[in-house]
C-alpha cells in the first residue's frame, strides 16, 4: 500500500501503516544526526525544549552535502540510524512520530515505536541525489557551528519512503528477506 | 628523471576529487545494470532501478551521487624517475581541499577522534604511496563513505580455520552489517600479511574493476563461491530483501606468518566510487 502523509502526523495517522508499505510524506522535516542528537539531549538534560515542536515531528537523518548557488540542497540521502538508537526512544516518548534513516534499529527503539504508536521509515541509502529532489524550502534553524550536522527545516513534497518499522511490531528488514528466502524454498 | 610540479599533482587530486563523486566508474555502474536485469524480486528490482536513477541525477545536476562524500583515500603509484617540485603531501591535502570547495562536496572529516573538530576543508586526505618503475605519476582518489565503512571487520584466525575461516567471516560480516551499509555492497577482502597489512590490502581490493577476478585461479573461485554465498544471504537492496546483496568482491592476499591467518573485509556500498588520472 502506498499512503500519503502530511506533518505534523497523528497516532491516527500512522496507525494503518504496515512495514513494507510506501508513503510519500509532505511537510515540515527535521534534519539530525549524531552531533544535533547529542546536544537535544543536553537540552533535556538541563530541562529546556527542544529547537522544535516535538508533537508529530519528523526527524530526517541526514547531513546534506553544501548547496550550490540557486539551488536548495546539496545531495541529501539518509545516514546510518543505529547511531541514534540512544537518543530516540527519549524523543518519540515525548512525541516525535516519524524517524527516517537507513540500516536497523535496536531493541529499544523498536519498543518505543511500539508504545507510542511511531514509524520509522527508510529513505534510500546512498541516493542522495535523488532524495533531495524532494525537498523545496531548506532553512537552518539552530547550532549552524555545526555545519553539514546543524538542524534545518525542510519542507518537503512527497518525499518517497518505505516503512521499516511499524506501530505493530513489523520491521522490514527481518520480513522482507524472509519473504524472499520463503519464495525461494 | 622527470620533474613533475606540486601544482598539477593539486590540480588532478582536485579535479578527481570532483569526478568519482558524481560519476560512478563504468565497471560499477554495469554491475548495478547487470544487477537490475537479473534481480528477480519485483521490490528489489524496483530498488534497483532507483540507484540507477539517482546516479543519472546526479550526474544532470551536477549533484554528488551520494550526501557522504567520503573521507578521501588517495593512491599514488609514484615512477620512481621522477622528481617533485614542491611538497608532495601537501599539494594532495590542498588538491582535497580545493575539490571538495569546489565541488560543493561535504566536509566530512574531524581533525580529532575523540575532540571530533570538524576541519571544514575535509583534509587530511589518507595518503597511500608506492613507489614503482618509470617516470609517471598515478593518482587514484577513493572517496569513502563511512555507512559501509563502519560495517568492515578484521579478524586474526587460526592457520586450521583455512578457507573455509575465512569464507565464515566474510559471509557473517555481510550478515551482521545487514542493511545499515546500503546494500548491495562491494567487498574489498584482504587475506594474509599482518594485523596493519591486511587491512591496506582490503581497502587496496576496492580498486580492482568488479569485472577483473583475480588472476590466480584458486582465488577466483572463491571470489566465486563468496559471492554466491553472500547473495544467498537474501538480505537484498537496502535490506529489504531479495537476491542481490553484492555486487562484486575482490580479494588480495599477501604472504603470512606460519602462526597465522589474518583476514579483513572493507564494506564498500553500490555507490563504490573511484577515479584516476596518470601524470
Amino acid at each position: 500500500m502506498q499512503y500519503k502523509l502530511t506533518t505534523p502526523v497523528t497516532r491516527e495517522d500512522l496507525a494503518p501503516l504496515k512495514a513494507g508499505d510506501t508513503v510519500l510524506l509532505s511537510g515540515a522535516v527535521y534534519t539530525a544526526r549524531d552531533a544535533a542528537h547529542k546536544r537535544m539531549m543536553e537540552l533535556l538534560d538541563r530541562g529546556e525544549a527542544l529547537p522544535f515542536p516535538v508533537e508529530g515531528s519528523a526527524l530526517y537523518y541526514v547531513g546534506p552535502t553544501p548547496e550550490r548557488p540557486g539551488e536548495i540542497i546539496g545531495s541529501a540521502g539518509p545516514t546510518t540510524s543505529g547511531r541514534m538508537d540512544a537518543c530516540s526512544p527519549r524523543l518519540l516518548d515525548l512525541g516525535q512520530a516519524v524517524m527516517i534513516g537507513k540500516g536497523a534499529r535496536n531493541q529499544a527503539v523498536k519498543e518505543a515505536v511500539v508504545r507510542n504508536g511511531a514509524v520509522y521509515l527508510a529513505a534510500l541509502g546512498g541516493a542522495g541525489a535523488l532524495m533531495a529532489a524532494s525537498v523545496k524550502e531548506l532553512e537552518v534553524i539552530c547550532w549552524e557551528d555545526l555545519g553539514c550536522e546543524a538542524v534545518r527545516r525542510l519542507e518537503v513534497a512527497d518525499m518517497p519512503l518505505t516503512v521499516v518499522l511499524d506501530a505493530h511490531g513489523g520491521d522490514l528488514y527481518e520480513s522482507g528477506p524472509a519473504a524472499w528466502l520463503a519464495s525461494q524454498s | 628523471m622527470r620533474t613533475l610540479s606540486a601544482a598539477a599533482i593539486t590540480d588532478a587530486v582536485a579535479r578527481l576529487c570532483i569526478r568519482a563523486n558524481t560519476l560512478l566508474p563504468e565497471d560499477v555502474d554495469r554491475a548495478l545494470e547487470w544487477a537490475c536485469h537479473t534481480e528477480p524480486w519485483p521490490l528489489a528490482q524496483e530498488t534497483l532501478e532507483l540507484l540507477r536513477r539517482n546516479q543519472d541525477r546526479a550526474w544532470e545536476r551536477k549533484l554528488p551521487i551520494c550526501q557522504d562524500t567520503g573521507m578521501a583515500c588517495v593512491f599514488v603509484e609514484l615512477g620512481q624517475e621522477v622528481h617533485i617540485q614542491g611538497n608532495f603531501e601537501e599539494a594532495v591535502h590542498e588538491g582535497v581541499r580545493r575539490g571538495y570547495g569546489e565541488g560543493y562536496l561535504r566536509k566530512s572529516i574531524v581533525a580529532d577522534p575523540l575532540r571530533r573538530v570538524n576541519t571544514e576543508d575535509n583534509t587530511p586526505a589518507s595518503i597511500t604511496v608506492r613507489i614503482v618503475p618509470g617516470d609517471q605519476c598515478a593518482i587514484t582518489v577513493v572517496p569513502k563513505g563511512f555507512g559501509s565503512e563502519n560495517m568492515s571487520r578484521l579478524a586474526m584466525l587460526k592457520p586450521a580455520d583455512g578457507v573455509e575461516g575465512v569464507k565464515r567471516f566474510v559471509v557473517e560480516t555481510v550478515r551482521l552489517a545487514g542493511p545499515n551499509p546500503c546494500p548491495p555492497v562491494v567487498l574489498g577482502i584482504g587475506i594474509g600479511g599482518s594485523f596493519d597489512k591486511v587491512a591496506a590490502l582490503a581497502k587496496h581490493a576496492l580498486l580492482r574493476p568488479l569485472d577483473e577476478p583475480n588472476p590466480d585461479p584458486f582465488y577466483e573461485k572463491l571470489e566465486d563461491e563468496l559471492l554466491d554465498e553472500i547473495n544467498a544471504l537474501g538480505i537484498g537492496p537496502q535490506g529489504f530483501g531479495g537476491r542481490t546483496t553484492c555486487l562484486g568482491l575482490a580479494v588480495e592476499t599477501a604472504p603470512t606468518h606460519v602462526a597465522g591467518l589474518p583476514v579483513a573485509v572493507n564494506v564498500s556500498c553500490h555507490v563504490t566510487r573511484r577515479a584516476t588520472e596518470v601524470l
